[in-house]
């Protein structure tokens, strides 16, 4: 990115604030545009739940030209390369190779009819996925912090989650890809300061504890901790987990609980450490399936609203929330409109070691009345169960680095057998975060042999949201405010079952504790009747 | 004149016998088939044409769209298991009057079934069984439960049954539920 083309940039940002002012058009949060120069934001022109961006505002930040053909197609160039645009399509053609967008360019002809011609809005993810293929430099679009990276920065994505054990708590800080940091304090603020260019990050509220009373970010790429009055002392350090490097801060508490001796003690206790001691949380990794998808629209209202679309929203929503809330990290079966068969959905969750899969669907039904949120478990029959134990062992395969090495299998299409009593403590936890906040339908829990569950090889559940067929409910289902809710509830229930896995683990008495890792699984084909 | 009258009397004892045989006999047994689970309550349905019949629970859905609800209704009698099935299928997949609300997609038509030596019945149905489906687990739980239970609560020689579409089998009807095996009788889906 040359000092050029962001004096151009500031332009184009200086004109598109202008031309969007006489307008009613709605704004979404502006993207800022990040270059080894500076950032700088730029806006965002918001239509039904799709967010565009002016073409011409681009084809001044990216030195592009932009002409139309008598067809009505807009053709875009960049140094000799050329992405097609058709009005109407939600398609863009790069060099013939054909790159879906989340919808089709607008021609956004309001306030500017001084100018002439067509003013084209296209989506934000046309940078992501059409622009990006012909740009000289990297474009890295995200959407959930609203960066838009341009060139090679170091941008880590950073998601802070705190947890309260006791009197004491911990902060955990992972950072992917890996940045390096460095943690100091300065009177009552904890000061991180990561070794990269920018961050992206979504900081969490964090619970008013008396330990941490917020997190902020000091741009460019420092975090400062706002420490609390019952703050004492504080113990960091870092490892790499995958791709991510990870800080943990253990923070400890003053000693306020006093003993009833009326002779003051000389000296404060030294802080109790051991209490932060903590094993490694039991959920790392989640996958939420968005139901249906591509040709496959799932149920529809007689709104037109789409199952498919729907759960797409919320589990992006979710997404968002639980890497925010739980700093884990959170898997999409799929991110588009694309039909993911149903085995393909449970590889990844079983091929990426999720702890979790959450399948997001929208009911329907005849009854019109029909009404309120359900979650299923899987369900087997007896002959099933006996023949996914009967299939239980162990065999001694080789390895590629040479060597043998002892794997358990177990049936693919029986791998959730060993996991349905956990599912349904995470069904019962799901439904106990619902009541009072999602209206619930009459059968709220119920088993069923649902296709997508059988092969997740961890604890899986299918939350129906509510019917999409009650007029009422499809109203409610696509508003901002009860998806807000429902995935509030979800990520509760997240981090109540986390819990409920954290006892498990220390307490081998109970049934399923100190469960051997979840073996690998293999296709097969189970031939008796289930339930 | 005798032998007229030898005509006109093999006559009478002929159409006795025919009328014994199409419509006394099947009358008589009509109540008590062999091999299914006969209920003597009166049918709400449109009144099948004059034939052997039987009475057979039927599934459909329940006020509160929330559950299947069993209604007996009468069926044409088929001999043997396969042929009884068939017409129960052809009933069960019958469109029905409102208020009655079936649980089949509209246009389903039953291709063939059979019925293999451990119990599991085969029923292949036309595509309009997943392609006019609504969607929704929860109907699509109905639908197929409708079918399995439809033949296992009538037949006891019918333990488990598969759909199959046009032949083939499928992984599911919208999405949702399995279809890949045999599905026992389940009434935890029945008011």
């Amino acid at each position: 990115m040359t000092f050029r083309s962001l004096a151009l940039f500031s332009l184009a940002v200086c004109s598109l604030f202008a031309g969007l002012a006489g307008q009613s058009v709605p704004s979404s949060s502006p993207i800022t545009l990040l270059t080894k120069e500076g950032r700088r934001p730029s806006q965002v022109t918001l239509v039904g739940d799709q967010e565009f961006v002016a073409l011409d505002e681009l084809a001044a930040i990216f030195q592009l030209t932009v002409r139309e053909d008598s067809l009505g197609a807009i053709t875009v160039s960049y140094k000799g390369k050329t992405i097609v645009l058709t009005p109407d399509q939600a398609l863009a053609s790069i060099s013939g190779r054909l790159v879906s967008l989340p919808a089709a360019p607008l021609d956004d002809a309001r306030g500017r009819a001084g100018r002439g011609g067509h003013h084209w809005l296209v989506p934000v993810e046309f940078v992501s996925r059409a622009l990006a293929l012909v740009y000289d430099a990297r474009l890295d679009l995200r959407k959930a912090s609203r960066l838009l990276i341009a060139g090679d920065l170091r941008v880590p994505r950073v998601t802070i989650r705190y947890e309260p054990f006791g009197t004491a708590g911990r902060l955990t800080i992972d950072a992917t890809p890996r940045a390096g940091s460095t943690v100091s304090q300065e009177n009552d603020k904890l000061s991180i300061k990561f070794d990269a260019d920018a961050l992206d990050v979504v900081v969490p509220q964090v619970p008013s504890q008396g330990l941490v009373q917020g997190v902020h970010i000091v741009e460019p790429v420092s975090l400062v901790v706002d420490l609390g009055p019952r703050f004492a002392a504080f113990r960091a350090s870092t490892q790499p987990i995958d791709a991510s490097s990870r800080l943990t801060i253990d923070l400890v508490a003053t000693q306020t609980e006093a003993s009833p001796s009326p002779t003051p003690s000389p000296a404060p206790p030294p802080p109790d450490l051991s209490a932060v001691n903590q094993p490694t949380p039991s959920i790392r990794t989640m996958a939420i399936d968005p139901g249906h998808g591509g040709e496959d629209d799932g149920a529809k209202g007689r709104g037109g609203t789409k199952e498919k679309d729907l759960t797409l929203a919320v589990a992006r929503r979710l997404k968002a929330a639980l890497e925010n809330r739980l700093g884990i990290r959170v898997l999409l079966t799929r991110d588009e409109d694309k039909n993911i068969p149903l085995d393909d959905r449970a590889a990844l969750a079983n091929n990426n070691k999720a702890d979790v899969l959450l399948s997001l669907h929208a009911n329907a039904s005849l009854r019109p009345g029909t009404s309120g949120a359900s979650i299923f478990v899987a369900a087997f029959d007896k002959a099933a169960e006996d023949q996914a134990r009967a299939s239980l062992g162990t065999e001694r395969l080789p390895t590629f680095a040479g060597g043998v090495r002892d794997v358990e299998l177990l049936v693919w299409d029986l791998a959730q057998i060993r996991h349905v009593d956990q599912s349904a403590e995470l069904a019962r936890i799901i439904e106990q975060q619902f009541r009072d906040r999602v209206p619930l339908s009459p059968r709220v829990i119920d088993r069923a042999p649902l296709r997508v569950l059988e092969s997740a090889n961890m604890p899986a559940v299918l939350v129906e949201m509510g019917y999409l067929t009650n007029a009422e409910q499809e109203r409610q289902l696509t508003g901002n405010e009860f998806q807000n809710t429902l995935v509030q509830a979800l990520v509760e229930a997240a981090l109540r079952f986390r819990d409920y896995l954290d006892a498990q683990q220390h307490s081998p008495t109970v049934d399923g504790a100190a469960a051997p890792k979840p073996p690998d699984v293999r296709p097969a084909k189970a031939g008796s009747p289930h339930q | 004149m005798r032998r007229d009258l030898a005509v006109a009397g093999f006559m009478i004892v002929a159409g006795v016998l025919a009328w014994l045989l199409f419509f006394g006999l099947p009358r008589w047994y009509g109540d008590v088939p062999a091999g299914t689970r006969a209920v003597a309550a009166p049918s709400a349905t449109t009144p099948l044409p004059p034939g052997r019949k039987i009475k057979a629970r039927l599934f459909y859905v329940a006020d509160d769209g929330l559950r299947l609800a069993a209604a007996e209704r009468d069926v044409p009698f088929g001999e043997g298991t396969v042929e009884q099935a068939k017409e129960i299928i052809n009933v069960q997949i019958a469109p029905v009057a409102e208020p009655t609300l079936s649980a089949v997609p509209p246009g389903t038509q039953l291709r063939s079934l059979f019925v293999g030596e451990h119990g599991d019945a085969y029923v292949n149905l036309s595509r309009e069984f997943s392609s006019a489906h609504q969607g929704g687990s929860l109907n699509e739980l109905l639908t197929v439960y409708t079918i399995v239970n439809a033949l296992t609560v009538n037949l006891p020689a019918v333990t488990s049954v598969q759909v199959l579409i046009e032949g083939k089998e499928v992984d599911t009807l919208a999405g949702h539920i399995d279809l890949r095996r045999p599905l026992a009788e389940n009434l935890a889906w029945v008011q």
